[in-house]
């Protein structure tokens, strides 16, 4: 239904933020998801993200593969760019992006059959490689699209809508981050925007790999009795380590936790990120601990939610392959072709 | 002593070095065709390896030609057989009246040899074995030895091979000494103990002129860096990678910051193909150069994204050298076999700008050209050459560059044409040539973003799956197709000496073989216009030149004629004008198999006019 025009109606006295925008600049075409869908929940929390830190909407470019998941960047940011990939080769060709012109911010929207099945490579290697962007895996362990076959992350033991009890082992997404060297990992869940929101805020700000795998219940195919990815199921066994707040560097900085509990961390930019902890035991800057801790959490049929791993210091694609500052796609032609002069010298060595 | 007269010529002849891999005989055989070279005598050099890192037999054949044919000939005067493993074939393939090289330090019996040849031995390993004490040198200086010793025996001069060391290893003179003394042990041996020079010489000539000597892949690499790629994602694979590596070499040297030393171009080697060909389509749509270099398999793989490239129009170039398949096939060997799986990649409907360089000159000006096209088009861009031209070094033309070129990047509406209110759809077509507008990321706050995706849209880039919104959309890149046409290199037609109802259409590699069997068949009076193909979707020129002509033979390196299958397409020609000449067996294509294939049919066909009166 997307080629339904939303309307544009604006009360005068809508917020705006330091950028001029209002949360509606922020929103996309209407989506044409099942009603009730996690993922809804996920584009309403990217937006306000954006919102709330100020980027200017051009300045994002947001991709992604195929599936439901896939779909969701055409319903936020209407005014950035968008590319939908093909199944499973988003990562990859947000890295060739984010090679021509390292000076915008990329989004990345996955699902777990476009990143945990046909894209696991590209999924892999996006992370080892450190590109600097924010990864979004809308997490239902179902194909929603081809109607409800199982995907690689539902759990060992979990149940279909049509009964069939699930045999493979799950594919961890969270932990294969963390092993493969994204800087910032966490998970969350679709139905928290509390906990949603700041972590998203966090990783758009993040510099070098950051991913987000977002347990997002499907309201058709994987919301029954029996599922362990259905709203009551993760409500019932969310364990939050923590609690993030992300706070921009202009901001003022309130004091009002207990002390102890709080965890403050500066990125590369200057934001900040100040967990309230849950787990006194939890160290989100270590990742051995991180992935031990995710084993554990995961063999008492818990899921672990929060910001699991960060890096502030962390490199990126770009400082690896020492690229000038400048985006490679405005170079000119005199910065790129090396004229006649050099080609005759060239010349003169082959002979 | 043999019956037979021993083969006299000079420059004109065909030397063959039998060696086994990984023994560092490659650069030994490249010192002495670059010593023929400054001799000013044409030499085209064909390295004739295994898919194996040691061991394995390796020929390096050198085609030595005062004509400046640089085809592949067939045949064999000289052998230097220095592989024990491959003795009695290599034996065999010496034509009679040829002559042997070889090392004679473990006699041999005389069974092994033949009776119409010039054996030539020097006993290489013991004078090495002699001369050096570490195994990597005797087997290197070995090389260099016998370097020395054909110096002697086809009259070239010392000093000329002794200068291109010294030119090979300005800065390391002590590798200069040791080399140099290698070259002259063989030399003098040869002089002392052999019939100095054989029959087959090396005169000075002036045949060589201005020309260089390089290799098509460190060519497209070239072209690339001109052609202003900054963004190069690939997966290895022979005979493809050292597009790539000679690209990162050539970046280092042209487009290092010199302030600060970094890097005007990113080069990530992916996962796999599909990523490689992932990152080239987001890069580029993100507004930069990019290109990958493949192969077949590679090909295959990538197929889906390139119909992601074409539907969403997104320029990509792909440097796909060719080697023998299908599937894993010869991939040390040439053939001219990818054109059906690029010209109409992917499912649905689709069709594809191909380029075909001819050699290492073409390869620079046609690679750098593939990204103008892909720009201008938005559309991928296919430069297909093949591993005859790609991994060997071949004498061309010096390349050029016009300094006041600028680089067309195509239909790219900026900020200030948004502000000025011209009307942006990303799929519409204004200018009628089917080619639509984009913008890049980034460009402006409130106007010109859109959503780029692989489904079906409308001329605004909004998704439909409405019929006419599909039809309109499949006409336009028709019509933009049809516009490439007119864009790709124009093919390049060589009359016959009077004229003729016969044509030959050839592409790529097999230009030089087609120069020569054109020449040869002129000099039995038989007379064919040849016209080379340079691009496809095809010129008007090219149905053209089939119109024209009652015949057409069409000349290629693989067993379906798949240029053949295009024409027919895209042409709408009928099939019996169009006859195969195909050579598929992993070797570069000859004059002679072209010349002799194109005389049979001609003698066949004069035959069947008189059948028909007979009949009537």
């Amino acid at each position: 239904m997307t080629y339904l025009a939303k309307p544009r109606l604006l009360r005068a006295d809508a917020p705006r933020n330091a950028v001029g925008y209002t949360r509606r600049d922020y929103e996309g075409a209407i989506s044409t998801l099942c009603a009730g869908c996690g993922h809804d929940s996920i584009s309403a929390a990217v937006v306000q993200a954006c919102f709330d830190l100020d980027i200017e909407p051009h300045r994002v470019a947001k991709l992604s593969g195929i599936g439901c998941s896939s779909k969701t960047p055409d319903y936020f940011l209407g005014a950035s760019h968008g590319f939908n990939t093909t199944h499973g080769r988003m990562p990859s060709v947000l890295t060739g992006a984010a090679l021509a012109n390292r000076d915008l911010i990329y989004l990345g929207v996955s699902g777990d059959g476009d990143s945990a099945s046909i894209g696991i490579a590209q999924f892999a290697h996006a992370m080892r490689r450190g590109v600097n962007m924010s990864y979004i895996c809308e997490n239902n362990g179902v194909y929603g699209l081809t109607k409800g076959q199982f995907s690689a992350t539902a759990d060992k033991g979990s149940k279909s809508k049509r009964g069939v009890v699930n045999s493979d082992t799950p594919i961890d997404l969270a932990a294969l981050a963390l092993q493969l060297g994204a800087s910032y990992v966490a998970r969350s869940f679709s139905g928290d925007k509390e906990q949603l929101i700041p972590l998203i805020k966090g990783a758009l700000r993040h510099r070098g790999p950051a991913f987000i795998d977002v347990i997002s219940p499907c309201v058709t195919f994987n919301n029954h009795a029996g599922s362990t990815k259905s709203y009551d199921y993760v409500r019932e066994h969310n364990e939050a380590v923590n609690r993030l707040d992300f706070i921009l560097p202009r901001d003022k900085i309130e004091a009002s936790y207990p002390p102890g509990s709080l965890r403050r961390i500066v990125q590369h930019d200057g934001s900040i990120l100040h967990l309230r902890k849950l787990d006194a035991d939890y160290d989100p800057s270590d990742r051995v601990g991180a992935m031990n801790y995710l084993q554990e959490r995961q063999a008492l049929g818990e899921i672990a939610t929060g910001l699991l791993y960060v890096d502030s210091g962390a490199e990126d694609l770009h400082r690896h392959l020492n690229t000038v500052e400048r985006p490679l796609n405005q170079l000119g032609d005199a910065y790129l072709c090396p004229g006649s002069k050099a080609l005759e010298a060239l010349n003169a060595s082959l002979r | 002593m043999s019956q037979v007269k021993s083969i006299e010529s000079s420059n004109d002849f065909v030397i063959k070095f039998a060696n086994v891999n990984g023994s560092g005989s490659a650069s030994a055989n490249e010192l002495f065709a670059r010593a023929i070279m400054r001799m000013g005598v044409p030499v085209a050099p064909r390295n004739i390896f295994p898919s194996n890192i040691q061991g394995m037999p390796t020929w390096y054949e050198m085609r030595v030609s005062a004509a400046g044919w640089l085809g592949r000939r067939g045949g064999c005067d000289l052998m230097v057989a220095m592989n024990p493993q491959t003795w009695d074939r290599d034996i065999a393939e010496i034509e009679p009246g040829g002559y042997l090289f070889y090392d004679s330090t473990k006699s041999l019996p005389r069974s092994r040899f033949r009776e119409d040849i010039t054996v030539l031995g020097i006993p290489l390993t013991e004078m090495c074995n002699r001369e050096y004490t570490d195994a990597r040198q005797r087997q290197l200086f070995k090389n260099i030895m016998y370097v020395g010793a054909l110096t002697a025996l086809l009259g070239i001069d010392f000093g000329v091979v002794e200068k291109l060391i010294a030119d090979q290893y300005r800065g390391k003179d002590k590798l200069i000494g040791a080399n140099v003394n290698a070259l002259k042990l063989g030399f003098d041996h040869a002089i002392a103990n052999l019939p100095c020079p054989i029959g087959l010489r090396v005169e000075r000539s002036n045949g060589v002129g201005d020309k260089i000597f390089i290799n098509g892949n460190d060519a497209c690499g070239l072209g690339a860096v001109y052609g202003g790629a900054t963004v190069a994602a690939w997966y290895p694979i022979t005979p493809s990678t050292s597009v790539i590596e000679a690209f990162g070499s050539y970046c280092r040297k042209y487009r290092t910051d010199p302030d600060n030393g970094m890097a005007r171009y990113a080069i990530v080697q992916a996962e796999d193909e599909l990523a490689s060909i992932g990152m080239v389509i987001g890069a580029a749509w993100n507004g930069s150069r990019a290109f990958t270099a493949t192969s077949g398999p590679g090909i295959s793989l990538m197929q889906e994204f390139f119909g992601l490239a074409y539907f969403a129009e997104v320029p990509a170039v792909i440097f796909d050298v060719q080697r023998g398949g299908p599937s894993t096939g010869m991939p040390t060997r040439t053939q001219q076999s990818d054109l059906i799986s690029c010209a109409y990649a992917s499912h649905g409907d689709t069709k594809h700008v191909m380029l075909f360089p001819e050699d290492p000159y073409e390869c620079f000006t046609l690679g750098a050209q593939a990204f103008d096209l892909a720009d201008r088009l938005q559309t991928p861009v296919f430069v297909l050459l093949d591993l005859d031209i790609g991994m060997n070094d071949r004498l061309c033309q010096p390349f050029d560059w016009d300094d006041s070129r600028r680089y067309d990047r195509g239909k790219v509406m900026t900020a200030e044409m948004l502000d000025s209110g011209k009307n942006f759809g990303r799929y519409l077509d204004v200018d009628g040539d089917g080619i639509p507008w984009r913008t890049i990321p980034g460009t402006h706050p409130t106007k010109g973003a859109f959503f780029s995706r692989g489904t079906t849209r409308n001329a605004y880039a909004k998704y439909s799956e409405a019929g006419t919104d599909y039809t309109y959309n499949m006409e336009r890149l028709r019509r933009k197709l049809e516009t490439a046409k007119k864009l790709v290199p124009a093919p390049v037609l060589q009359p016959a000496s009077q004229p003729t109802r016969f044509g030959a259409i050839h592409y790529g590699s097999t230009g030089p073989a087609m120069a020569e069997a054109l020449s040869l068949l002129e000099a039995r009076g038989i007379h064919v216009d040849a016209l080379r193909v340079r691009g496809f979707p095809f010129a008007d020129e090219v149905i053209e030149f089939v119109a024209d002509h009652d015949e057409v033979f069409v000349v290629e390196q693989n067993e379906s004629g798949q240029l053949r299958m295009l024409l027919l397409t895209e042409g709408e020609i009928d099939p019996k004008k169009l006859i195969r000449v195909l050579h598929y067996d992993g070797t570069p294509i000859t004059a002679r198999f072209i010349s002799g294939r194109i005389a049979d049919a001609l003698s066949e066909h004069k035959v069947t006019p008189l059948r028909k009166q007979v009949a009537s």
